[in-house]
C-alpha cells in the first residue's frame, strides 16, 4: 500500500511550481479579458524545456515515459496559477499516437514539442448512449463523430465532420481523436493545415482556456492503429487531466480564502472564527480532499485496474468540478465585495470554474457516466 | 504509487487467509438461513468466536505481545479486517473495547489493570463499554457532570448518568470519565475510572432509536462504590487519557468507513433494480454525484494506511471523511426512497433501517458542526471560535449557564 508522492513526482511538482512563478500569469489572465492577448505569455517553450509534452511518450522515443498521475501533477500546477499551457490538448492526444505503431516515428518530435498536437474530444458511449459523439458547439444535443469512408491503401481517408470547443487546437500542428471509418469508432490524425480543415478560434468567458471549432470537408486524415481501448482511454485521461488543473485552482481559491479570514476583522474578531465562514472554508477542504483521493484512484487504475479507469476518472472529474465552483464562490464570498470585483483574482477563478465546468462533455457527462459504470458493476454482482 | 502489499504483508494475508478458509464454519451466522435470533446467544456464539480470532492473531494485532497481541502495525489490522469480511464471517464483537478503549489502559493503565483486564477483553471472555458521553456533555466531553468523591479511605463513590453507550447490556466493565474536583477548570479535575457493570448503583436501560431497536443505553450511577484501584492515569488526568481515547477512535472510523456498508456498488445497486430509476437523468446525476464521494472516501482510507504505514498518526482530517459518508449515505437513502417509493420504508427493507440509523449517526463521535470546528482549526489553522469556559472553575460555570449566561 503506497498512495503517497514517490521522491521524483515531488520534483516534478515542484519544478513545474517555481517554473510557473516566473510569470505573471494572473495579470496576464486579466489583460487579456481587456482585450490584450499579447499579455498572455507563450508557455510552449517553458512547457517543452521542461519535458512536459513528452510525459506520457517512452524514453525510447524522446519522452519521459511518465504516467497519466505524474501529468496530472503539472496540470494542477498550472490550475493553480491559471497558465495556459496546451497541454490539456497535447497529452490526451500524444496517448493515442503513443499506442498506435504506425505513427512512431513522428513522436520525438511531438515528445520534444516541436510539434504540437491536440485532442479531438471524442466522447466513448455509455450505457445509456451507445453511440461515440462529439463535444456540440451549441446545445445539449451530442453531434456524431466525424465520419469518412474505408481507406485507401496508404491508409488515408476523407474526413467530414465537426468537433466543437477543442482544448488548444489554435496552433496546433496536428489534430488527434476519433472518427467513424465505415461506421467503426477509429483513431485519426489530420494536419492542421491540410485543405478542408477549418479550425475557428472561440473565447468564452476565460481569456486563459485557449479552444477552436473544428470542423473537416473532406479533409485528409491518416488512420491510425490504436486499439479502441486507447480511444476511450483518451477520453478518460483527458477528464482526469481536467480534473487535476481543476483541484489546483480550488487549492489556490482555499489558499487565498483562508489567508483573508485570518486577517480580516469584523465586530472585534477574526472573520474566520465565525462558524459560517470556518464551516463553508472546510467544505471546499472537503471537496477538495475527495478529489485529491479520486485522483490517486485515476492516476494508480490507468494501469493498475484498467477495468476501473474510466469510472476513476469520471468521478475524479465530477467532485473536481463541483469542487472547483464551490471554491471559487467561496473564494469571492469571504473575500466579501471586493471579490466580486476587477480588482481581485477570485473573478479570474470563478471564470475558469464557469467555463472548466462545461468543457469536455461537461461535468454533468462525466458524472452521469459515474452512474453508468457503477450501475454496470452492481448489475453484475 | 500501488496498492500492492509488501511480501511480508502478502505472507500475512495468505496465513490469515487459510486460517479463516479453515475455521470459517465455527463462526457465529448472522443473516440468511440458520441464523442465530436469540439476542443472548448471538452475544456468547459472538464471545466465542471473538477468543479464537484472538487465539489466531487476527484481534488486537496492533497490541504489544505482552497483552496477547502481536505487536504489529495498523495496516496489519487492515489486512485481518479485510480478510475476515472476505470470508463472509463476523469479525470481533467487542471493537470499542479491543480497538480504543485496550489500547487507553495499555497507554494509561497501571501493570496491575494491564494484568489483569487486557486478556479478556481480548478474548472476548469480559465485554466492555466507554461510559464518556452524557445528556450534557457529547461534543463538549469535558462538560461530564458524574461525580466521584473519594472517601478517607481511599475509595470513591460515583453517581451520575452516562448515554449512547453501545454494549452496556451485557458489558462486564466500562471506561468512565468522571469529575472528581468540581473546583478546577473543566478540563481538569476530571479522571478515569474502571467500572464493574455488575456493581451495586449501576441501571442499564435500553434507548430505542428511530429504527424501533435500542443501539445504545442508558446508563444510571447512583452511589457506586469503586476502590482506590479503579483509577485509570491518575487522579485529575482524566481529560488526557480521554483524549488517547478518542484519537484511537479517530483511527477507528478513518479506517472503519467502508465496512459499514455504505458503498456506492450497493447504492447503485438499489437504483439499479428499477428499471425507469436506472435511466433517469435526474436519478443518474445524483447517484453519481453521491457515488463519487464515496469511492473518494474510499482512497482517503488508503491515504491514512500510506501514513500510517509510514509512523504518521492521522490527523482529525480523518473526520471529514466521517461527514462525506454520513451525508452521502443520507442522500442514497433519500434517492432510493426516491425510486422505490414507499416500498423502501417498508420496515423489513435494508433501507428502511439505514435511512432510520443515519440521523442520528451525524451526531455520533462528535456532531457535524463540532468536526467542522475542529477541521477549520486544527487543518486549515483559522483562529478558534471564542470561548466563555476558559479558565473558570467547573462549578462557576455550571452556575452561570444555570443563569442563562
Amino acid at each position: 500500500m503506497n498512495l503517497a508522492l514517490s521522491d521524483e513526482q515531488e520534483f516534478l511538482r515542484e519544478a513545474a511550481r517555481g517554473t510557473l512563478s516566473r510569470f505573471k500569469t494572473l495579470e496576464a489572465a486579466r489583460e487579456a479579458l481587456d482585450g490584450n492577448d499579447a499579455a498572455l505569455p507563450d508557455l510552449w517553450p517553458t512547457a517543452c524545456e521542461a519535458g512536459w509534452p513528452g510525459l506520457l511518450i517512452d524514453e525510447a522515443h524522446g519522452g519521459a515515459g511518465l504516467d497519466a498521475f505524474d501529468a496530472m501533477l503539472v496540470l494542477g500546477e498550472c490550475g493553480r496559477v491559471l497558465a495556459s499551457v496546451p497541454l490539456l490538448g497535447h497529452l490526451p492526444a500524444t496517448a493515442i499516437l503513443a499506442d498506435a505503431p504506425k505513427v512512431a516515428d513522428y513522436l520525438p518530435a511531438l515528445a520534444s514539442g516541436e510539434r504540437r498536437a491536440a485532442y479531438l474530444p471524442s466522447q466513448p458511449p455509455t450505457d445509456v448512449d451507445p453511440r461515440w459523439s462529439a463535444d456540440p458547439a451549441h446545445g445539449m444535443e451530442r453531434p456524431p463523430l466525424a465520419t469518412g469512408a474505408a481507406p485507401d491503401a496508404g491508409g488515408e481517408v476523407k474526413l467530414s465532420g465537426a468537433y466543437g470547443f477543442v482544448p488548444d487546437a489554435p496552433g496546433a500542428g496536428a489534430l488527434v481523436g476519433v472518427a467513424l471509418i465505415d461506421g467503426e469508432p477509429t483513431g485519426v490524425v489530420v494536419m492542421a493545415n491540410a485543405d478542408g480543415v477549418k479550425i475557428e478560434p472561440v473565447r468564452r468567458y476565460d481569456a486563459t482556456r485557449s479552444l477552436a471549432h473544428v470542423r473537416l470537408e473532406d479533409a485528409a486524415a491518416t488512420v491510425l492503429d490504436a486499439p479502441v481501448e486507447s480511444l476511450a482511454g483518451a477520453w478518460h485521461l483527458a477528464q482526469a487531466l481536467i480534473a487535476a488543473e481543476s483541484l489546483g485552482s480550488v487549492e489556490t481559491a482555499l489558499e487565498s480564502s483562508v489567508s483573508y479570514a485570518k486577517e480580516r476583522f469584523t465586530f472585534g474578531r477574526a472573520i474566520g472564527s465565525y462558524q459560517a465562514v470556518k464551516h463553508s472554508l472546510t467544505e471546499v477542504l472537503r471537496q477538495l480532499e475527495n478529489g485529491r483521493s479520486l485522483l490517486y484512484y485515476a492516476g494508480w487504475s490507468r494501469n493498475g485496474a484498467p477495468a476501473e479507469f474510466p469510472l476513476a476518472a469520471s468521478a475524479a472529474r465530477s467532485v473536481a468540478g463541483r469542487a472547483l465552483d464551490q471554491g471559487a464562490r467561496t473564494m469571492i464570498s469571504v473575500h466579501g465585495g471586493i471579490g466580486a470585483t476587477w480588482e481581485h483574482d477570485a473573478p479570474l477563478y470563478f471564470r475558469r470554474a464557469q467555463l472548466s465546468r462545461r468543457l469536455l462533455g461537461g461535468t454533468a457527462a462525466a458524472t452521469d457516466r459515474v452512474a453508468g459504470e457503477l450501475i454496470a458493476q452492481a448489475d453484475a454482482a | 504509487m500501488d496498492l500492492d502489499d509488501t511480501p511480508e504483508q502478502a505472507a500475512q494475508r495468505a496465513k490469515v487467509r487459510a486460517w479463516l478458509e479453515e475455521h470459517k464454519a465455527e463462526a457465529p451466522v448472522l443473516s440468511g438461513p440458520g441464523a442465530l435470533t436469540d439476542e443472548a446467544e448471538i452475544v456468547s456464539a459472538r464471545r466465542a468466536w471473538q477468543g479464537k480470532l484472538a487465539e489466531a492473531g487476527l484481534a488486537g494485532v496492533t497490541w504489544p505481545k505482552e497483552y496477547g497481541g502481536q505487536g504489529l502495525g495498523p495496516i496489519e489490522q487492515v489486512i485481518c479486517n479485510q480478510e475476515i469480511a472476505r470470508a463472509g464471517v463476523p469479525g470481533i464483537l467487542d471493537a470499542i473495547g479491543v480497538g480504543m478503549l485496550g489500547p487507553t489502559i495499555i497507554a494509561h493503565g497501571s501493570e496491575e489493570q494491564k494484568g489483569r483486564f487486557l486478556g479478556p477483553m481480548l478474548h472476548g471472555d469480559e465485554v466492555w463499554c466507554q461510559l464518556f458521553s452524557e445528556p450534557a456533555a457529547g461534543s463538549d466531553l469535558a462538560a461530564v457532570q458524574t461525580r466521584a468523591r473519594q472517601a478517607d479511605d481511599g475509595s470513591w463513590r460515583l453517581s451520575g448518568q452516562k448515554v449512547w453507550t453501545t454494549n452496556a447490556q451485557f458489558s462486564s466493565y466500562g471506561l468512565l470519565l468522571a469529575r472528581t474536583d468540581p473546583e478546577q477548570h473543566k478540563h481538569k479535575g476530571l479522571t478515569m475510572f474502571i467500572i464493574p457493570m455488575d456493581a451495586p448503583g449501576v441501571t442499564v436501560r435500553g434507548l430505542r432509536q428511530i429504527s424501533g431497536e435500542a443501539e445504545f443505553n442508558e446508563v444510571f450511577l447512583d452511589d457506586v462504590e469503586l476502590p482506590a484501584d479503579a483509577v485509570v492515569g491518575g487522579v485529575g488526568s482524566g481529560w488526557g487519557t480521554a483524549l488517547t481515547t478518542l484519537m484511537f477512535e479517530r483511527v477507528t472510523i478513518g479506517l472503519g468507513g467502508e465496512g459499514l456498508g455504505y458503498n456506492s456498488v450497493r447504492f447503485a445497486g438499489g437504483i439499479a433494480s428499477d428499471e425507469h430509476g436506472r435511466r433517469d437523468p435526474e436519478v443518474r446525476k445524483q447517484l453519481g454525484e453521491i457515488a463519487s464521494e464515496l469511492l473518494a472516501v474510499r482512497f482517503t482510507g488508503y491515504r491514512t494506511l500510506t501514513a500510517l504505514q509510514r509512523g504518521q498518526i492521522p490527523g482529525p482530517e480523518a473526520g471529514l471523511a466521517k461527514v462525506t459518508i454520513v451525508n452521502g449515505a443520507i442522500k442514497a437513502g433519500d434517492l432510493i426512497a426516491d425510486v422505490l417509493g414507499p416500498d423502501a420504508l417498508d420496515e423489513s427493507s435494508e433501507w428502511a433501517y439505514m435511512i432510520s440509523f443515519l440521523p442520528g449517526l451525524k451526531s455520533a463521535g462528535g456532531t457535524e458542526e463540532i468536526l467542522r470546528n475542529t477541521i477549520g482549526e486544527r487543518v486549515l489553522g483559522l483562529p478558534p471560535e471564542p470561548r466563555l469556559d476558559k479558565g473558570i472553575p467547573f462549578s462557576e460555570l455550571r452556575s452561570k449557564e444555570g443563569a442563562g449566561v
